[in-house]
């Protein structure tokens, strides 16, 4: 199976710093109104490894996504983005650093006046300013990737639910981006759907050790993407024996009441003694 | 309905009037800041500028005709009936043609912007091109701006062509005036003045138009309802505040033009 084109030496590259990381929360805290959403969130997220955030709904799993980007600013505390401290930055500032990231939204917010061609291309019609033979060559390269390359004219609104979402995602790696975050990528979705887009997600961490951050309410595709790894030579996904899951990079991160009470492999996941955690995972 | 206290009510009209004042100010600084969205300019250009050609001809075509039509009498009383090309071409040029105009392109225009924008707000569009590393100011906003502007100068133009060609109309079949009478009357009444004062207006109007239309799309909160009201909003907040410019306006320019 063909794979996207790697990024554009014309993308402006991040402020190089050394960065332990490749998203650091520090202490960050969030509240609209009177309402507090994040309580002192404090976690790190290492270079090519995929961490899935769980919590239930309102915990502000989808928040930390958007503060992540800067779409959102935090009251207090500190995110380090690809090097950058992203609290810190100006809106106009914040824009070369997000051409280094690419986000999933759960409703996948393609730009409904726009063909699939055009949502995909997008990003390098913004850098490049014309749709040329290039762009077409990456875009049929990205859409191929998630197996939708038939649609290429179609607009979103023809598209199903889970076709709008794999459009999503090769919108969001057609630069292929160090970071990715996906915002509920499988919501609302058939299991042979789902599996499908699991298959993407894996295939993206162990193909090009993008980091990534997950967030998702359906722990067996978590648990799915811990214990396998992407074959290339098969074009599938490959159990890994029990002993080996350490190997798979994959870690999860528990909010309650918008805090972390939970951050660990999948090891320390299964074998935690919190009864909330284990009533969670249940 | 839930209510407010008047403290409450004060801040949150304050806080209005200052995100549309940064608005409209970063929407015309990013008129000079790159990238440059042309493409997109000539899109709403002719979004904004040939799609409301059909009423804008058609409301200043009638303005015309029916301003020839009310003032007959009058005229034809003090025996000052070959006067109605003059008074036609100075209230067209100088108020009925700007206004008119501006009040329906804003009828139509600010209400598509305020829909087309709160729709991408509430889908999650407008994240998503900040995500993607566009600034939707520049990509949205300010083309918008532009073509408002640009197109409404023009609108105004041709709105008072034919409404000089509506009181003409009315001129030669009901009043059995001379036609080139009738334009010689009309051409020789305007003065600089009131060309200058019919071409400035729409400018200040197109800027009320793009911004009021942007600001309340921009700012579309809770989902459908919200993007139906930021719609009605827009277009009654465009209405007034043209008529209320238009009268400022109108006053400082007689007074720097020391034209009466």
């Amino acid at each position: 199976m063909s794979t996207p084109a790697p990024p554009s030496d014309s993308v402006a590259r991040p402020p190089e710093q050394p960065s332990p990381a490749a998203m650091v929360f520090d202490d960050v805290y969030l509240s609209f109104q009177e309402n507090e959403v994040l309580r002192g969130v404090s976690f790190q997220l290492p270079y090519g490894e995929t961490k899935a955030l769980f919590g239930v709904a309102g915990s502000g799993k989808s928040t930390i996504l958007k503060l992540a980007l800067g779409l959102l600013q935090a009251d207090s505390g500190r995110i380090t983005v690809l090097g950058s401290e992203v609290t810190s930055m100006r809106e106009l500032d914040l824009f070369p650093l997000r051409a280094h990231l690419g986000m999933v939204f759960q409703e996948s917010a393609l730009f409904d006046s726009l063909t699939v061609r055009e949502n995909v291309a997008f990003r390098l019609i913004e850098e490049h300013g014309i749709y040329d033979d290039d762009i077409d060559q990456r875009v049929r390269e990205a859409l191929r990737f998630v197996e939708l390359e038939h649609t290429l004219d179609l607009f979103p609104s023809e598209l199903s639910g889970g076709m709008r979402r794999r459009v999503a995602i090769a919108r969001a790696i057609i630069t292929q981006p160090e970071l990715l975050l996906y915002d509920s990528p499988t919501a609302g979705l058939d299991p042979v759907t789902s599996n499908t887009i699991v298959e993407l997600l894996v295939k993206q961490r162990d193909v090009y050790k993008s980091s990534s951050l997950l967030v998702t309410h359906r722990l067996q595709d978590a648990f799915t993407m811990a214990t396998h790894q992407f074959d290339p030579r098969t074009n599938q996904l490959r159990a890994m024996p029990r002993g080996q899951y350490c190997d798979v990079p994959m870690s999860f991160l528990i909010l309650r009441d918008g805090k972390v009470i939970f951050d660990g492999d999948v090891h320390q996941l299964a074998h935690s003694r919190d009864e909330y955690i284990r009533e969670y995972i249940s | 309905m839930e209510l407010i206290s008047p403290t409450e009510f004060a801040r949150q009209k304050v806080q209005s009037v200052q995100e549309y004042t940064l608005l409209s100010v970063q929407s015309v600084a990013n008129l000079f800041r790159k990238p440059f969205y042309f493409a997109d300019m000539v899109q709403q250009s002719d979004l904004i500028g040939v799609g409301s050609l059909p009423i804008v001809v058609l409301t200043g075509f009638f303005t015309g005709a029916v301003l020839a039509l009310q003032t007959a009498n009058t005229l034809q009383r003090f025996g000052s009936i070959t006067l109605i090309g003059q008074l036609v071409s100075t209230s067209m040029v100088r108020e009925l043609g700007p206004v008119l105009t501006s009040l329906m392109v804003a009828g139509r225009n600010s209400s598509g912007m305020a829909s087309e924008l709160g729709s991408m707000i509430v889908t999650e569009q407008i994240d998503a091109m900040r995500a993607l590393g566009t600034d939707p100011m520049k990509k949205l906003v300010a083309p918008r701006l532009a073509a408002t502007v640009f197109m409404l100068f023009f609108l105004t133009i041709i709105s008072d062509f034919v409404g000089l060609a509506g009181g003409l109309m009315v001129s030669k079949l009901f009043l059995s005036l001379d036609a080139r009478q009738y334009w010689n009357n009309a051409w020789q009444a305007l003065v600089f003045q009131d060309v200058f004062m019919g071409l400035v207006k729409p400018v200040f109007f197109g800027f009320i138009i793009a911004t009021i239309g942007c600001y309340y799309g921009m700012t579309a909160r809770g989902g459908t309802q919200g993007v139906g009201r930021a719609t009605t909003q827009a277009v009654v907040a465009a209405s007034v505040l043209i008529l209320v410019t238009d009268f400022f306006v109108t006053k400082l320019l007689i007074s720097v033009l020391s034209y009466k």
